[in-house]
């Protein structure tokens, strides 16, 4: 009889459970910054250098949970023996090297690129831009009323969010997000070249009849507020949006075993927006359509007004 | 990845045009018939199905050419046989400026108004356009054809210029250079009635050497002199012997005697072939592929060079490669050629046919076990797709944008491998290294720049064209060989190095052009331009011009860059206007700023040059006070 019982298709094991190996040992780097010696474990960035030394650098197209694209330049820094500066949010640390964060050359650029954004874009929702502009002395008018820049209409295709790219700074989060480094739908991509470059679906079609599955992703990173949850653009548009009237409260998505964590934010008892903490190891920050945008139903008792 | 398609179908016509490049789709799931008994449930191809990406540019390509433009339901097809989402095939499509993903009309003449054809009457050329059949973009003759205003053709030489592409089931492109806006009109006509000759054209090598057939040539000796399309003349003429020697001696060696050479890049970055063909030779022993490209996207204004030697002697790109293969142990090579050189790619993909049937490309090439091939790819207008890295982006069918370095070429360059990116006329010098020997060859021209260069004279002189001389001459004796200044004969300012090099004063006519010699003066070689103008040019309108190029070949990456060309050209745009926001003071700084931050912060050499010639010409002449 018991030959005729059906073989596990994976033989149990025996014995004791065998020890997992030691974590490889990373091997530190040890640079210097503005006259500072810092040691860092292999691999690590001198932005991560910098961090550990409390040295604040500003970034923009820089998310600790995408890779990094490099491209907003905002968060260049000074490299002894290299003729242009570096990106610090990329480049590896590399033994022996010796970095300034704050020189005139850093100052500089650094004041440029933000006057080159904010003279083009619309910077008014982006959260880091007065503090930075500050910083760094930045000021975009003097390029004139006419400078050119990327203002359009914003496109509300769809009841869930919208996207006012007259916002969009272009740091390829979203694309990002979309893509390899989280949704792996790949409904928006970067299109035209140069200044006119710009996030597009496919010959621009309206997102409802793109690959977008809602899940949101790409509002979870747009440092600009260029893509928006529509219940905070409406509001926004109203003059209702109030976020020192905000509480936000973290909790477990009701939908699906794989319980990702949610903050709900909520003001005058109605809930505005879905986000998730970047550093929840559950989520990293994404959601998908249904903890991000299916909330209404906790309000049904209490509609919302009109 | 589930793919999603808008309900765009592609036409029969576009169907066919991606079927001929890309072979007949195989299921239902790339394209093709399908069978629900075979394949209905199955993807096949396991980890190849998604790997097409880098026929991406070719399927563009051919849609371009045989239906004149890229419709949704085109997109969409493309995107299915590569496995690929329509959002990024549209987003590579749209980065190149010769397709168009709007309804064009199938026969359209791009005409150069880039600064050496300003030099020779192209603004009266295009003015005559749009007097004839309007303006510029829209279509004309019945709604059959258009004209474009295009940036530098690569024609400089036989200013000013223009290219005429007819798409339809067999495309004809031909180059009218110099033109007229009757010959363009005419052109235009003849391709409308599809009677635009088959051969792209047959361009007189003496228009283009003046010094052809003269002795003392190196680089140039075969050109005009031996058919460019016979590999029996190319080897009677010394062809392949530098090949049998490479392999005689051995990639070591070899690599030896072109670091003893002392030869320095001429694509522009002036970086020792040797070292590069080193570091790949030293990662042979890890099994990884290795890659050789040549760089023959030539689309710095004023630079033709290039072509020159391709329509001229295209054996000899192919021995350079092939013995830089040899030497880094590279299987595959490339040759990135810019999409205007209709003449250069007939004569390269000839040569490489021909190079192949005689067993000298391909397996065991000479039956000395040596294994290489060459694939030719072309561009589609863009010139920041030569910057080695947006070249390997492109390559592989991503935007032609550039990558961080590091990682180098020589560490992750084309797929992620270790790769040698070399400059069409860098290649030539290869086999005549080989020949006389790495260290005879470093005893020609001065200790810093050794061999041989070719010069783009064009703009105001006497015979404009590709010149050769050792290293060593100056300024004022190259402009003598060349007859000497034209226009009205005052010299007012020579270009160096194209727009992304400088400008320098007659004053300076004596510099050495020589690596050293230029950067003592704070002026480049760069791709080898020397462009001249005489004093009845407004060099406003010719910066002005510069700084509209960038402003267009930007690929708008990199905040510095994106933004910083477009302010820089209305900067100069106001100056020029005398409406300067503050004073001309407050202005010129703020372009020195601007040109400091794009320098420095800049992820590419594009940038990063994008205010040299401007910054140039305000160190030597008070031009806006
Ligand atoms: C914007 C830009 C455009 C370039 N275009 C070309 C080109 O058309 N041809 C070329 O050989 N090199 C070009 N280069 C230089 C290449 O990046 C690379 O340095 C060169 O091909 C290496 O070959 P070489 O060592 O033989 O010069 C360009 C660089 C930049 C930054
Ligand atoms: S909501 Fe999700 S699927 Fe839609 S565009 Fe954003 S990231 Fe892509
Ligand atoms: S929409 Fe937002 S996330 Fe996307 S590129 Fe623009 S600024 Fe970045
Ligand atoms: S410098 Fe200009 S061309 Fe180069 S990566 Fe940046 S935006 Fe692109
Ligand atoms: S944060 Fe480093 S380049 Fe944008
Ligand atoms: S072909 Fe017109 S400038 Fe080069």
């Amino acid at each position: 009889m018991s030959d005729l019982a059906p073989k596990p298709l994976i033989p149990v094991p025996r014995g004791p459970v065998p020890e997992a190996p030691p974590p490889r040992k990373r091997a530190m780097v040890e640079l210097t910054i503005d006259g500072q010696k810092v040691s860092v474990p292999e691999g690590s960035t001198i932005l991560d250098a910098a961090r550990q030394l409390g040295i604040d650098t500003p970034t923009l197209c820089f998310l600790e949970t995408l890779a990094p694209v490099n491209v907003c330049r905002v968060c260049v820094v000074e490299l002894e023996g290299s003729r242009v500066l570096v990106p610090a949010c990329s480049r590896k640390a590399e033994p022996g090297m010796s970095i300034k964060t704050d020189s005139e050359r850093v100052r500089l650029s650094r004041r440029m690129v933000l006057e080159f954004l904010a003279s083009s874009v619309d910077v008014s929702t982006a959260p880091q831009f007065p503090g930075y502009a500050k910083r760094y002395g930045a000021d975009p008018e003097r390029f004139g009323s006419k400078a050119e820049t990327v203002a359009q209409p914003p496109k509300i295709d769809n009841d869930l969010y919208v996207r006012d790219y007259s916002k969009c700074i272009l740091c390829y989060k979203c694309v990002e997000a979309c893509g390899v480094d989280a949704q792996n739908t790949f409904a928006i991509a970067v299109a035209g070249r140069g200044f006119d470059a710009h996030i597009s679906t496919e010959f621009d079609t309206p997102l409802t009849n793109s690959a977008c599955v809602y899940c949101g992703n790409c509002i979870g990173v747009c440092p600009t507020g260029a893509l928006m949850f529509k219940s905070e653009y409406d509001m926004r548009q109203a003059g209702t949006w109030n976020e020192s009237r905000q509480t936000k409260t973290d909790t477990i998505c009701p939908y699906c075993g794989v319980g990702c964590v949610l903050t709900v934010h909520e003001q005058d008892g109605s809930i505005v927006k879905i986000t998730s903490p970047l550093d929840q190891s559950v989520t990293h920050g994404n959601l998908c359509i249904k903890g991000r945008f299916g909330y209404r139903f906790v309000e049904v008792e209490k509609p919302r007004k009109k | 990845m589930d793919i999603h398609f808008t309900a765009d179908q592609p036409s029969a016509e576009e169907k066919a045009a991606v079927d001929q490049e890309l072979g007949a789709p195989e299921t239902g799931w790339d394209g093709g018939q399908r069978h629900v008994a075979s394949d209905g449930r199955v993807a096949f191809g396991g980890h190849d199905a998604g790997s097409h990406r880098h026929k991406l540019l070719p399927a563009l390509h051919a849609v371009q050419e045989h239906i004149g433009w890229i419709s949704p339901g085109a997109i969409n097809y493309i995107s299915q046989r590569l496995g690929l989402p329509p959002a990024e095939v549209y987003g590579v499509a749209s980065f190149y400026q010769l397709f168009s993903l709007t309804k064009r009309p199938p026969v359209v003449a791009h005409v150069c108004e880039d600064i050496a054809c300003m030099t020779r009457g192209s603004e009266e050329v295009c003015r005559k356009l749009e007097n004839k059949l309007g303006p510029a973009g829209k279509p004309c003759m019945g709604g059959k054809a258009a004209w474009l205003r295009s940036p530098c053709l690569g024609l400089c030489e036989r200013a000013p210029a223009a290219l005429v592409s007819a798409a339809g089931k067999s495309p004809r492109e031909r180059v009218l250079a110099p033109a007229t806006a009757d010959g363009i009109e005419e052109l235009l006509r003849e391709g409308i009635d599809g009677k635009l000759p088959a051969e792209s054209d047959a361009l007189s090598m003496k228009a283009s050497i003046p010094q052809a057939g003269s002795a003392n040539l190196v680089l140039l000796r075969r050109l005009g002199k031996s058919s460019a399309t016979s590999l029996d003349e190319y080897r009677k003429s010394d062809g392949y012997e530098a090949l049998r020697k490479a392999i005689e001696i051995g990639p070591e060696a070899v690599v030896r005697e072109v670091i003893d050479s002392k030869l320095l890049g001429r694509g522009g970055a002036a970086f020792p072939t040797g070292k590069k063909w080193e570091a790949l030779l030293n990662q042979r022993k890890r099994g990884r592929p290795h890659y050789v490209i040549c760089n023959a996207d030539e689309s710095e204004p004023g630079t033709f060079k290039d072509r020159v030697v391709m329509e001229g002697d295209p054996f000899a790109v192919l021995e350079g490669m092939t013995i830089a293969a040899l030497a880094t142990g590279a299987k595959k090579g490339y040759i990135y050629l810019r999409g205007e050189y209709p003449f250069a790619a007939e004569r390269l993909a000839h040569a490489i046919s021909a190079a192949r049937k005689a067993g000298l490309l391909g397996e065991n090439i000479l039956g000395r076990g040596l294994n290489f091939d060459i694939e030719l790819r072309r561009g589609a207008g863009a010139y920041i797709c030569g910057e080695e890295t947006a070249l390997f982006n492109s390559i592989e069918g991503y935007r032609g944008e550039p990558r961080n370095k590091p990682p180098f070429p020589t560490q992750a360059g084309l797929f992620r491998q270790p790769t040698s990116v070399n400059n069409v006329e860098t290649l030539i010098n290869v086999p005549e290294i080989i020949r006389m020997g790495g260290t005879a060859y470093a005893k020609i021209g001065t200790t810093n720049s050794a061999g041989y260069r070719l010069w783009c004279v064009c703009g105001h002189v006497a015979r404009p064209g590709v010149y050769e001389t050792p290293f060593g001459g100056t300024l004022r004796e190259l402009i003598q060989m060349a007859g000497g200044v034209a226009g009205n004969g005052r010299l007012q300012a020579v270009l160096l190095g194209g727009a992304a090099g400088a400008f320098v004063t007659p004053k300076e006519l004596d510099v050495p052009l020589t690596f050293e010699g230029t950067r003592a003066i704070g002026a480049t070689l760069g791709s080898g331009v020397v462009m001249l103008f005489d004093d009845s040019v407004d060099l406003k309108k010719i910066l002005l011009r510069i700084a509209r190029f960038f402003r267009d070949e930007t690929c708008g990456q990199c905040v510095p860059c994106r933004v910083g060309v477009v302010r820089q050209q209305e900067t100069l745009e106001r100056l020029i206007a005398q409406k300067p926001l503050g004073t001309t003071e407050t202005e010129v700084r703020m372009l020195r700023e601007m040109g400091q931050a794009m320098r420095d912060a800049s992820i590419c050499g594009l940038g990063q040059t994008a205010s040299s010639a401007l910054e140039s010409a305000l160190n030597r002449w008070s031009i806006f006070s």
